[in-house]
């Protein structure tokens, strides 16, 4: 068992023909996952090595009966994008585009509410469950089958905890990154929850930043919901307030979303707190 | 992105949101000029910078007649400006804005904002305008109005009507203010802003709300449909590091540290601050070259942060993923060739062939030091400033 995918799940690609798309597609299709179908508008008939082209999402899963969408299309077209494969009844979009204005991603959010899917992103890696499907830009190659869960709000500092977490010999159920938007599909809570539901987690790695207040929601719902253990590592306890550090999402104003208001909810709700990045593999080894 | 004062009210002029006559300047006979085509005194003479605050700093004065206006003018233009928004090192005025005086009844607070939390515009109100609002939020949050606006739907007029009698606006003010909340929303939306504060919006004594203030910032991802702000960009209150960085689309923020750093991916990247602040040093800048990070990308960094002269050491911490260490390994010793290196550098490296990339480090004859992992990191460079 894992969360979300599995070996069964069928994957569309939307922008598969460009550079990113297509580069990712094999990465996605050597590591095993099921891609069944493209779309790019325009090209419909066409192949992407042995996958099929469609000019929409709506004739790619009439097709093929993909259930999950991966969304490489540049960031103007983005919200676009999510759109069509909710309305195609797509069930998970993984969104990976950065760079969405947040104005479209607030529509888009209202708009998914009366749709049945869920959306990982956007400007995230996606999701993997080791050893049966990669949906997302993350080196397969880390991960490695196992029991922790891990989620977090950024991309290459996933990867160097799960690189930690195998090297230690914890394998992974399902690692999933939300993304570094203010405004984005999944939240913490929603992995934490389906973990804390998923007999084969049985420990879970939660990596936030500083900013916004998602990572005291989660510690309170942890408090209530969770039963299994959870490390929490913070990024960005040194940054100045004020600036923003790339991740849109990573500012401080205020005195709300600061590292210590975020280290201090982890604390007083039970998580095990990682202070430094570089035992974060090492702590696990010793919680779990 | 931010813009100036000035360049906000003219914004707000053009969708019928109420500012005084006001011009900027860019000299003092051109601040004396503006003053006289007002028509009257007093005015007011406002430092025109990207920080809040300016009031407090003596950035905003009045002036009664013309030769006060020459002489306020003189002092401030060219003066450091500091508050608590710039720094303690302040900012340069280049620009004046020299506005009509009003006859003040009443000062409110308004603003809109993205919230995150719940994914809408929300409007902001407050009657005691003219202060610290973060201080107003945090003693007395009973006194701060609260909207949240449907993005579907658009604000409702049921909404206006509720900010407006909640600010406890006289009658004869009420239709006004409506008026100006509807366009306030038109141009947030139509202008993709993550902000839009007046603090003060004022009720003169013939009852007409107007912006006395006006603080503008863009969603920076969506100015590719908005040509004609980009127009508004002032470079001269931006970071001339910080600007090159972001022509190679490199996310670069110049901090006071003494340890430069390289790091693909903005979570990594913060992650790497805090290691370097854990192993007893202090980081120079934070420097995100994108998670992919080609070599090129690399390059670019290197030389901008070399060239920042505070650098005593740099930690180059790269998550490899998808891009192989050879390949990057290779881009490094290229740099560092190129742009002399002659500070240590520690090089950290994880992905696909990270052994053919160690390899290719040791065999330069650069002062390029290879880090196991990132504990390992954190010690080498702390061991090479301290």
């Amino acid at each position: 068992m894992s969360i979300f995918v599995n070996k069964n799940t069928k994957v569309l690609v939307q922008g598969i023909t460009g550079n990113e798309g297509s580069f990712h597609t094999r990465q996605c299709l050597s590591y095993g996952t099921r891609i069944v179908a493209g779309v790019t508008p325009g090209k419909g008939g066409q192949k992407m090595d042995e996958v099929p082209v469609f000019n929409t999402v709506a004739d790619a899963v009439k097709e093929t009966g993909a259930d999950a969408s991966l969304i490489f299309v540049p960031p103007p077209f983005g919200a676009d994008a999510i759109m069509e494969a909710a309305d195609a009844g797509v069930k998970l979009i993984v969104a990976i585009t950065e760079g969405i204005p947040i104005l479209d991603m607030v529509k888009v959010k209202k708009f998914l509410n009366s749709k049945q899917c869920r959306l990982i992103g956007p400007n995230c890696p996606g999701i993997i469950t080791p050893e049966e499907c990669k949906i997302g830009i993350m080196p397969g190659m880390i991960h490695k089958k196992g029991h922790v869960g891990v989620v977090s709000r950024s991309g290459t500092l996933t990867y160097e905890v799960v690189d930690q977490l195998t090297k230690e010999g914890l394998g992974q159920s399902t690692c999933i990154g939300i993304g570094g938007d203010p405004v984005n599909g999944t939240n913490f809570i929603d992995v934490l929850s389906a973990f804390e539901a998923d007999p084969e987690t049985h420990a879970m790695v939660m990596v936030g930043e500083i900013g916004g207040s998602a990572e005291e929601e989660a510690a309170a719902y942890i408090q209530a919901h969770v039963t299994k253990p959870v490390v929490g590592f913070i990024a960005g306890l040194t940054a100045p307030p004020g600036r923003r550090m790339g991740h849109a999402g990573a500012i401080i104003s205020g005195s709300s979303g600061t590292g210590e208001a975020k280290i201090k909810a982890f604390k007083e709700n039970g998580i095990h707190v990682c202070e430094n990045l570089g035992r974060i593999g090492q702590i696990c080894k010793e919680i779990f | 992105m931010k813009i100036h004062e000035y360049q906000a009210k003219q914004l707000f002029a053009q969708y019928q949101v109420p500012v005084p006559d006001g011009r900027p300047a860019v000299t003092v006979a051109e601040a004396v000029t503006a003053a006289e085509a007002l028509g009257g005194y007093p005015v007011v003479v406002k430092a025109q910078i990207h920080a809040g605050g300016r009031g407090k700093g003596g950035g905003v004065k009045l002036a009664h007649s013309a030769e006060e206006v020459e002489t306020l003018a003189k002092q401030m233009l060219g003066m450091t400006l500091k508050t608590h928004q710039t720094g303690p090192e302040g900012r340069i005025v280049k620009k004046l804005f020299i506005e009509a005086g009003q006859k003040i009844e009443k000062e409110l607070y308004l603003s809109l904002l993205m919230d995150r939390a719940t994914a809408t515009v929300v409007i902001m109100a407050s009657r005691d305008g003219g202060m610290d609002i973060e201080e107003v939020a945090a003693k007395t949050p009973e006194r701060i109005i609260k909207v949240h606006v449907d993005p579907l739907m658009g604000i409702q007029g049921y909404q206006l009507r509720q900010v407006g009698f909640d600010l406890a606006l006289p009658k004869a003010a009420l239709k006004g203010f409506s008026s100006l909340l509807s366009n306030l929303y038109k141009f947030f939306v139509a202008n993709d802003c993550s902000l839009v504060e007046i603090n003060p919006l004022i009720l003169t004594a013939d009852d007409q709300v107007m912006a006395l203030d006006a603080k503008v910032d863009f969603d920076s991802n969506a100015l590719f449909r908005h040509k004609d702000l980009l127009a508004l960009r002032d470079l001269d209150e931006e970071d001339p590091m910080e600007v090159e960085a972001s022509t190679y689309n490199l996310n670069y923020i110049n901090l006071d540290g003494n340890v430069g750093n390289i790091v693909n991916g903005a979570g990594l990247a913060m992650a790497t601050m805090d290691i370097i602040k854990n192993a007893g040093a202090s980081p120079a800048n934070f420097m995100d070259v994108g998670g992919g990070a080609s070599a090129e990308q690399v390059e670019n960094a290197f030389r901008i942060i070399l060239a920042d002269k505070k650098v005593k050491a740099v930690l180059i911490n790269i998550f490899g993923g998808i891009l192989r260490c050879d390949v990057f390994a290779k881009g490094v010793v290229e740099a560092a060739k190129k742009t002399g290196v002659t500070v240590p550098v520690v090089v950290r490296m994880e992905g696909t062939n990270v052994e053919q990339g160690r390899q290719i480090l040791a065999d330069s004859d650069l002062n390029l030091t290879s880090a196991s992992d990132l504990a390992d990191a954190a010690q080498k460079i702390a061991a090479a400033v301290n």
